[in-house]
Formats: C-alpha cells, sequence, structure tokens
C-alpha cells in the first residue's frame, strides 16, 4: 500500500466518522446532555459526606440526601449561570437599572464566559469540516493573546478605534501563524497535524513563560504576568460593573456568521468541504489539497488566536502564565456537540459557558468542586461521539440509513 | 509481515544523494557553530571542571579538570571531518547512526562550553537525566502497545494522571504496593473506555482519548479538591525506597548514575528488553504488529484483530498506569493537581522520536530526560540561552523528525482505522 492511499484511507474514514456525527439526531444530543448532567450529579451525590451520613440513618434518608444533593447542585448550578429568578423579577418591578444589572450579571457572566468557546469551537469545528484535527487550540489561543498583549500594551496613545481591532487582528494572526506550520507540514510533509499541533502547544506554553518572565513581564511583579493593557486597546463593556458582558461576544457572533457563510455560501467554502468529504474527488476536480489544509489551518489558529485574544482585551486586560484553563480541549468536545456546524458550536459553546459560569457558584455555595465541569464535558463528549451508548441506554431506534442527500444539495450548490 | 518489516527496513538504509548532502551539511554547520559560537567566546586559559560523581554517593571519583578550548577544537574537528567524509563518500546506512554521534559530541562541546570558568556535575546531571527519562519512556512503551496494534493512545496523559491519583490515595491508606497496583489498575481501566469507544463504538481515536484526557483531568482534580487536600492523611502515600544494585552500583561513575535508584528505574530498563524480545522475537509480537500493519492481512491468517487491539490496549493501559504512578510512588510521594504536566504527550513524542520501537524509546526518553536535566541546570552554566528554549527541544525534534527532514519514522500503517470484518 502506497502512502498517498493510505493518507486518502484515514481521511476517508475520517468523513465517515464525521458523517456519522452529522446523522446523530437532535435527540441523541439532548440525551446526551441530559445523561451527562445525571451521571456528573450522581457524581457530585456519592461523592458527598451528608450522603453516607443519611444512609447511616435510613435507606429513605440516604435516597432523600441524594435528591437534596441533586436540588443543591443544580439549583446553584442555575443561579450561579443565569441568577436568582425571584431577584430578577423584584429588580424589573423596582425598576432601578442598578438593581437589574446586578440581578442579570450571572447571565451575562455566562456570555462572557461562553465568548472563548465559541472562538475555540468554530477554530476546531472549521478543522473537522476539512478533515483536519486541530488539538493545537490552546496554544493557538496563548500565542494569539501574547501577540495582542503586545500590540496592547506596547502602542500607547491610539484611539480605541483603531487599537482594539489591531490587537484582535496580531492575536489572529499570531493564532493563524501558529496553525499554519502544523498545517504546512501535514500538506507537505505529510505529517500528522494530531502530533504536530500537540507538540506546537507545549512549544506555545514554553515561549509563553519565557516571555512573560521576560520581556512581556510586568517589571514590578514577581509573578509572571504581562503589565496591564493600555484602556484604548479594551473591549468596551455594555454595561457598568460588576457586568463584565463586553463587545467580544458579538465578535465571536459574527465570526460564527463569516465561517458559516465561507463553509457553505462561497466557491472556496464548497472546496473545502470536499477535501474533507472526499478528498480523491477534490483532487479529481482539480482542487489544491495542499492549499486547502494550509488555509484552513490558518484560519483555524485565527480563530482560536482570536479566543485569546478576546480574553485579554475583553476580561482580564493583562495575560498570566495560566489564563487559558483547557480551552482547547473543551473546544474539541463542543465542536462535536455542535455537529461541527457553526451554529451548533454557538449553541454548544453558550451551554458551556453557562455550565462553567454555573459551576462557579456550585463551588461557592454546594462545596462541589468546579472541576466536576471537566467530568460533565468528558461524559457529554463520549455519548456524542458514541451515540450507540445513548441508543442502547434509552432504546432508541438505530436510524434509518439515509440517502446520501448532502452529497446531491452541495452539488448543486457548485 | 516480517517479510514487509524487512523491506521496510531496507528502505529506510537507502539514502538519498539529497540527503546525504543535508546531512553532511548539518554536520559541517555544527561544526563550525562549535568554532564560531563556542571557542571563539572561550579564554585561551579557561579551564572546564566536570565533577563525576553525584552527590550523596560514596562512589568517589576524581574530578576531571581539563583546558577547554582545545577540547573544544578537537570536538570541532571531529564533527567537520566527519562532515566531510559524509559529503565525499557518505555514511550508507549509518548516517543516522552517525548523527546521533555528531549530535551527542556538539552537546559535549556545549557542556564544556558552558562549564568552562566553572564546575559543572556531569555525573549529576546525567543521574537527573535517567530518573526524568523514566515517565517518558514508561509512556511511549504504552504507547508502543497500542499504535503497534493500530490503536492511537493520546490519553497517556489521562492515564498517567489517574494512575498517580490513585496511586496516592490508596497507597496512603493501605501501603505503596498496594497503590501501585491500583495505580496499574485504573490504567488499565481507561485504556478499556478507550478499546471499547475505539473498537467497539468505532468511535474516532483521537476523540476517545481526548474524552480520557479531559475526564481523568476533571475527576482527578474534583477529588483531590474534595478530598486529598483537607485531609491531607489522604494524601500521603510514602514511596519506594532507593536500592543499590550491590556490585554494579560501585562502579566508578557509571554506578552511582545507572544503578543507584528506585525500582521504576530499574524496572524502565527491564521493560526496555521485556518489550523489544516481545515485539520482535514472539509469536505474539509478530502478530499485533500484524494487526497495526495491515489488519485484513493478519484476519485472513486467523488472527482475531479486535481482540488482539483489545489485549494490546489493556497492556498499554497497565504500562501507563505504572508510568503514573512513578510521579507519586518513584517521585514526590504525594499527588498534586495536574502533576503530570504534559509528561504523557512527550511520551508520545519519545515513541515517535523512537520510532515505534522500545530500544529506539528508551534512547528517545533519555534524551528528552537529558534536555529536561540540562534546562534546569542552564542558570547555573550562565549559558546566554534561556532554559525554557532547551524546554521546548523535545517537542522541536519530535516535529523535525515527524516530517522526514533526518529520516523519515515508521509509524504502524493502520493506526488509527477501526477494523470491519467484511
Amino acid at each position: 500500500m502506497t502512502t498517498s492511499e493510505q493518507k486518502q484511507k484515514k481521511t476517508g474514514s475520517f468523513s465517515i466518522f464525521i458523517e456519522e456525527i452529522r446523522k446523530n439526531s437532535l435527540t441523541v444530543t439532548i440525551l446526551a446532555i441530559v445523561s451527562g448532567l445525571l451521571v456528573g450529579g450522581l457524581i457530585a451525590a456519592v461523592t458527598s459526606e451528608n450522603v453516607y451520613a443519611a444512609f447511616g440513618e435510613s435507606f429513605l434518608a440516604g435516597i432523600g440526601a441524594i435528591f437534596t444533593v441533586f436540588w443543591n447542585t443544580y439549583k446553584a448550578l442555575f443561579t450561579g449561570s443565569v441568577g436568582v429568578p425571584a431577584d430578577i423579577i423584584a429588580a424589573i418591578s423596582s425598576g432601578s437599572w442598578d438593581a437589574i444589572n446586578r440581578s442579570l450579571a450571572p447571565f451575562f457572566e455566562s456570555l462572557v464566559q461562553a465568548t472563548p468557546y465559541i472562538f475555540a469551537g468554530l477554530a476546531v469545528a472549521l478543522g473537522f469540516r476539512v478533515g483536519l484535527f486541530n488539538i493545537g487550540a490552546e496554544g493557538q489561543i496563548f500565542v494569539g493573546a501574547l501577540a495582542t498583549v503586545w500590540v496592547a500594551t506596547s502602542l500607547k496613545g491610539w484611539p480605541a478605534l483603531v487599537h482594539v481591532p489591531l490587537a484582535l487582528l496580531a492575536g489572529a494572526a499570531a493564532g493563524g501563524f501558529w496553525g499554519m506550520i502544523p498545517g504546512w507540514l501535514k500538506a507537505k510533509t505529510g505529517a500528522h497535524e494530531v502530533i504536530n499541533t500537540i507538540m506546537m502547544n507545549y512549544i506555545a506554553f514554553r515561549l509563553s513563560e519565557y516571555l512573560l518572565n521576560g520581556v512581556l513581564g510586568d517589571p514590578n511583579k514577581a509573578t509572571p504576568i504581562s503589565a496591564p493593557i493600555e484602556k484604548s486597546a479594551w473591549l468596551p463593556r455594555l454595561f457598568p460593573d460588576p457586568n463584565r458582558f463586553h463587545w467580544g461576544f458579538f465578535v465571536a457572533l459574527l465570526m460564527a456568521f463569516l465561517v458559516y457563510w465561507l463553509l457553505f455560501k462561497t466557491t472556496w467554502g464548497y472546496e473545502l468541504r470536499t477535501v474533507g468529504h472526499n478528498p480523491n474527488a477534490a483532487r479529481y476536480a482539480g482542487m489544491s489539497i495542499t492549499r486547502s489544509i494550509v488555509i484552513t489551518m490558518v484560519l483555524s489558529g485565527a480563530l482560536a488566536g482570536l479566543a485569546g485574544a478576546n480574553e485579554v482585551l475583553g476580561v482580564n486586560h493583562n495575560l498570566g502564565v495560566a489564563f487559558s484553563s483547557g480551552y482547547g480541549f473543551d473546544s474539541i468536545a463542543l465542536a462535536l456537540l455542535g455537529n461541527s456546524h457553526p451554529l451548533g458550536v454557538v449553541l454548544a459553546a453558550l451551554l458551556f459557558g453557562f455550565l462553567r459560569n454555573g459551576a462557579i457558584q456550585m463551588q461557592l455555595t454546594a462545596g462541589i468542586p468546579i472541576d466536576i465541569i471537566s467530568v460533565l464535558q468528558a461524559l457529554i463528549l463520549a455519548f456524542i461521539a458514541a451515540p450507540a451508548i445513548i441508543r442502547t441506554i434509552y432504546r432508541l431506534k438505530e436510524p434509518k440509513p439515509e440517502l446520501e442527500t448532502p452529497a446531491v444539495e452541495t452539488k448543486k450548490g457548485k | 509481515m516480517a517479510q514487509s518489516s524487512v523491506i521496510s527496513s531496507k528502505q529506510t538504509d537507502y539514502i538519498s544523494p539529497a540527503r546525504r548532502t543535508t546531512m553532511g551539511v548539518v554536520f559541517l554547520v555544527m561544526a563550525l557553530t562549535i568554532w564560531f559560537g563556542f571557542v571563539i567566546s572561550t579564554t585561551s586559559d579557561a579551564l572546564t571542571t566536570f565533577v563525576l560523581y553525584p552527590g550523596g554517593s560514596d562512589v568517589v571519583v576524581a574530578d576531571l579538570i581539563f583546558a577547554s578550548r582545545p577540547i573544544l577544537n578537537i570536538l570541532a574537528f571531529l564533527c567537520a571531518g566527519l562532515g566531510a567524509y559524509q559529503l565525499a563518500k557518505g555514511f550508507g546506512k549509518w548516517t543516522n547512526t552517525l548523527l546521533g554521534v555528531v549530535a551527542g559530541l556538539f552537546i559535549a562541546a556545549f557542556l564544556v562550553w558552558g562549564s568552562s570558568g566553572t564546575s559543572l556535575n556531569l555525573a549529576g546531571l546525567l543521574k537527573v537525566a535517567v530518573v526524568r527519562a523514566v515517565p517518558l519512556t514508561l509512556g511511549a512503551f504504552s504507547g508502543i502497545f497500542c499504535e503497534r496494534s493500530g490503536v492511537f493512545n493520546i490519553a497517556i496523559e489521562g492515564m498517567m494522571l489517574t494512575a498517580a491519583f490513585c496511586a496516592a490515595l490508596f497507597g496512603s491508606l493501605v501501603n505503596i504496593w498496594f497503590g501501585l497496583f491500583t495505580a496499574v489498575l485504573s490504567g488499565i481501566l481507561l485504556a478499556y473506555v478507550l478499546a471499547v469507544l475505539s473498537i467497539k463504538y468505532k468511535v474516532n481515536q483521537i476523540i476517545s482519548g481526548t474524552v480520557i484526557n479531559i475526564f481523568a483531568t476533571g475527576i482527578t482534580s474534583f477529588l483531590s479538591a474534595k478530598f486529598l487536600q483537607r485531609h491531607s492523611e489522604l494524601n500521603d502515600s510514602g514511596r519506594f525506597t532507593t536500592w543499590n544494585i550491590p556490585g554494579l552500583s560501585e562502579i566508578p561513575f557509571f554506578g552511582p548514575i545507572l544503578f543507584s535508584h528506585n525500582m521504576f528505574i530499574y524496572a524502565m530498563f527491564i521493560f526496555t528488553a521485556v518489550l523489544t524480545v516481545l515485539f520482535f522475537y514472539t509469536r505474539w509480537g509478530l502478530r499485533t504488529r500484524a494487526v497495526g500493519e495491515h489488519p485484513k492481512a493478519a484476519d485472513t491468517l486467523g488472527i482475531n484483530v479486535n481482540r488482539t487491539r483489545y489485549i494490546s490496549v489493556l497492556i498499554g493501559g497497565a504500562m501507563a498506569g505504572f508510568a503514573g504512578a512513578y510521579f507519586v510512588l518513584g517521585s514526590v510521594g504525594r499527588f498534586d493537581e495536574v502533576m503530570t504536566a504534559g509528561r504523557g504527550f512527550v511520551g508520545l513524542a519519545a515513541m515517535i522520536f523512537g520510532n515505534w520501537n522500545p530500544i529506539g524509546s528508551l534512547g528517545a526518553g533519555m534524551l528528552f530526560g537529558f534536555a529536561d536535566s540540562l534546562a534546569s541546570k542552564l542558570a547555573i552554566l550562565k549559558v546566554p540561552i534561556p532554559n525554557k528554549f532547551l524546554e521546548m527541544a523535545p517537542y522541536l525534534v519530535t516535529m523535525i523528525v515527524l516530517a522526514g527532514v533526518v529520516g523519515r519514522g515508521q509509524p504502524p500503517a493502520a493506526g488509527g482505522q477501526p477494523y470491519e470484518k467484511e
């Protein structure tokens, strides 16, 4: 078997996999989320001392305690991510803007948490559509943030109208460059992008440690952290404190629309999807696979870089070494959850944003460590990736083998 | 199958003229770097001191003291000579070996230059390198078991982390041997999840690996925050003590470096031998490799492809579990959140650099361990190279190897593809 044949076969099996995901009905998606939440609650319950104490008293009290844990957990998750309904109603009826702002702050904070997920999820989803696995979003986020913080701290006295876009662009460019390297290596040498993006992640981490301990670091601080960025580079916030909702969310939505438009409304996007779907056909039709791979990885990296830029300009206003907490890997989960479709990604990112924000409250009030949401995300990802598990648990019928309608539809577009 | 591996090894023996030239140029560039980078910035009367026994060793060896500049010149001449021969005639199938030799000479020159005017504890440096190599090499072995049978395992990191947690918890609750046992068991359990998702449900193997990595990070941090941080007695497992191998540990210089460790280090060496025999000299190994290279052919010959994969992945999980136990039982004696810090991925890199081969992976693990060990010493040497750049070296060389610049590695052909019986 020659190398090119193998390569084709691998991409082939990948597109079948994506096809499987696509057939995955909405029911399965919803059930996967619900099951993930249930199992997460169960983990919270079995690790709770109260439950064991209650079981010591009587069986019924134990069951009751389990329900209490479930209720407290998800109540905290809800109030932490959306707000306390009674407070919101009271605030609206009081008519005070300040009270309304405060009561809705958790809801907007969830949107703030969802914003980097949208960027990173789009990055991974775009790769999936072209048959590429961009595991390196984490590293791209870091270099994006580094470039952004450099532009945002070193340019002084610029008008915000120029400074903000410039800082965002710097992040996108750096992320794009970081994505381009594995893309180029894949296209030219066939080196697997999964390994290369992982390696690039760690190179990015070391680079950020180096830069933040050196030229980008704040000399007045003992810890490796950058100086605060110029005020002119802040992504403007829409509401007064403590509400951190900023324009980055709309930039993210714009990007989602652009990715949608690129993939589904342009010839170029058609080409990219064809390469992902059937590289043989693409090559036969005269499309350049090398170019598609490199372009996709650049765009994917740029989107991830924007996630880093967004966090720096919109939320943190500086950059520390531990600023990205696993967005890269989580975004793989949410790209799959969102069916690698921009709209799906936005919805999945909102879910993850609400979960993440709610989990902070959960940690404070219900005493459940925030890391439980990683467990939740892993479970949801497993259920989404292996819909057969969900079908077995809930005794759903196997979907009827569909006719290859998408292929026919897309051909019309050409 | 045996035949195809013979053919493929012949292919690697062939060195194209372009590569021959490239390698020659690389050798010469290294020689020039020694001259213009190192020799020029060394004063003619500078002395280099290498301390040849690590701290805490009874086997005292006299320090090695020599003039830096002549030695650097000799090393540069050797590199240049090898480069010239490579350009003129070429070393043929020995080219890659020679690249290793020249790289070794270059590293030696770097150390001589870095420690000119001061002293460097060479033995200590190497001893730490051996220790740091352990999780990387064992992680690579885990990868070898999985990938040789055709299953990508990017979940080594997650398995190691979970195993480290179990080792700390159960090591504290019962004893270190039970901790080790549960660590290995947890590796096997996660490997079972990987196997079921990848083989039974035919989930893309990168996705199943990601599931395990996210899950492992989440559950260990969750449980650690919930229990270990509140009850410190649950996070005090103790560790395996150093055991000097009688006789061998008294060899000057090499004794303390290689034969004065705890059992994880010896296990690494033993496993290297065991895996080599297992994969290349037994029927089981041949069958496993066959499944990883050409599952259909293996199936035709009556090998149960999926069963072979299940077994290999489970052993790989056990290996990752053992590697994870090292972090706690062989090193610090307690669990910290996300303590594996990407070592599982470096292990994966070591496997690639070692060409999916146990001995190669040991070499790669040692090399990466050395880079790690040297990076922590750079500050002492006052070398104008940031240690973070040296820490990048393992990732960079892996990318270079993967790109085929210095000789393409040969991954198992059927890696990553679920097998569907027709």
